[in-house]
C-alpha cells in the first residue's frame, strides 16, 4: 500500500470522518455549524475531524467573514480506485454472461 | 491498458469464444439479448441512434458511431464528463471467433472517475467500510 493509499484509509477509518465526509459528497457545500447540528458531537470535534480530513486532501475549506465552508473533494479518492483495472473487471464479467448467453443462443 | 500521446487510457478485454461471428453479433446488437448479458437498453444498431444502458445503480447515455454487421460495432459511452469510446470487433477464426473489446479515451484526470457522486461514491464507501470491517 503506497502512502497515500495509508493516509486514505486512516483518515477514513473514523465512522465520524466518513459520515461527515459522505455528507459532504451527497449534499455539497456546508458550514461547520450545519454539519454539527446533525453530527451528534460537539463543533470543536467537528471542526478536529474536517481539519484531519482537509489534511488528507478529501475536503477544501472556503472561509467567508466568521464562517467556514466545507466542501467534498472526491478526487482525492483517486488512489484507492485504480479506475481501469475496476472496469476491465466489469467488462470481463459481462464476457462471461455473453458467453453463458451464447450458450443457451446454441440450445 | 496503453497510455497514448494523448495520455487517454485504453482498457482492452479480448477473447476466444467457440460461436461463430454471427451469433455473437445478435448478442451485441439485440436489444432482448444485450439486456441478458450487459443491461437493459433501447439498443438499435443505426449510427447516430442515441440509447441508454440502465442498471440499478443509474444509467450510461450511449450513442452507436459504426456498425459493420459481423465485424465492428463502436459507441460512445457515458456523458461528457466522463465519455469513452467502446469497440467491439469480430474477427472469425478456425473454431469460432475472437472477440475483442476496447474501452478508450479515459483521461487520467478524469473528475468523476465512477459515474460520480450520485451514483459511485455512496457505494464505493459501503465497500469501503466493508473492507475496512474486514482488516479490522
Amino acid at each position: 500500500m503506497t502512502e497515500a493509499q495509508d493516509m486514505l484509509f486512516r483518515t477514513l477509518a473514523d465512522p465520524t470522518r466518513r459520515a461527515l465526509f459522505e455528507r459532504l459528497c451527497r449534499e455539497g457545500e456546508q458550514t461547520v455549524g450545519a454539519l454539527t447540528a446533525r453530527a451528534g458531537i460537539s463543533q470543536p470535534a467537528v471542526s478536529k475531524h474536517l481539519g484531519i480530513l482537509k489534511q488528507a486532501g478529501l475536503v477544501h475549506d472556503r472561509h467567508e467573514g466568521r464562517q467556514t465552508h466545507y466542501s467534498a473533494r472526491p478526487r482525492a479518492l483517486a488512489p484507492l480506485i485504480d479506475w481501469t483495472s475496476r472496469m476491465t473487471g466489469f467488462w470481463e464479467s459481462r464476457f462471461d454472461a455473453l458467453e453463458d448467453l451464447l450458450k443457451r443462443m446454441d440450445q | 491498458m496503453t497510455e497514448t500521446a494523448a495520455e487517454t487510457r485504453s482498457i482492452v478485454v479480448e477473447r476466444e469464444i467457440a460461436h461463430p461471428p454471427e451469433r455473437i453479433w445478435r448478442a451485441l446488437t439485440q436489444p432482448h439479448l444485450i439486456g441478458e448479458w450487459l443491461m437493459k437498453n433501447d439498443f438499435e444498431p443505426v449510427v447516430g441512434h442515441r440509447f441508454a444502458l440502465r442498471a440499478d445503480w443509474g444509467a450510461v447515455l450511449c450513442e452507436v458511431l459504426e456498425v459493420e454487421s459481423n465485424r465492428t460495432l463502436s459507441y460512445s459511452w457515458g456523458d461528457e464528463e466522463l465519455k469513452t469510446v467502446v469497440t467491439w470487433t469480430l474477427t472469425p477464426t478456425g473454431t469460432g471467433t475472437r472477440l475483442r473489446m476496447e474501452q478508450a479515451g479515459f483521461r487520467p484526470d478524469q473528475p468523476r472517475y465512477y459515474y460520480g457522486a450520485k451514483a459511485g461514491w455512496p457505494r464505493f464507501l459501503a465497500a469501503l467500510e466493508q473492507l475496512l470491517a474486514r482488516i479490522g
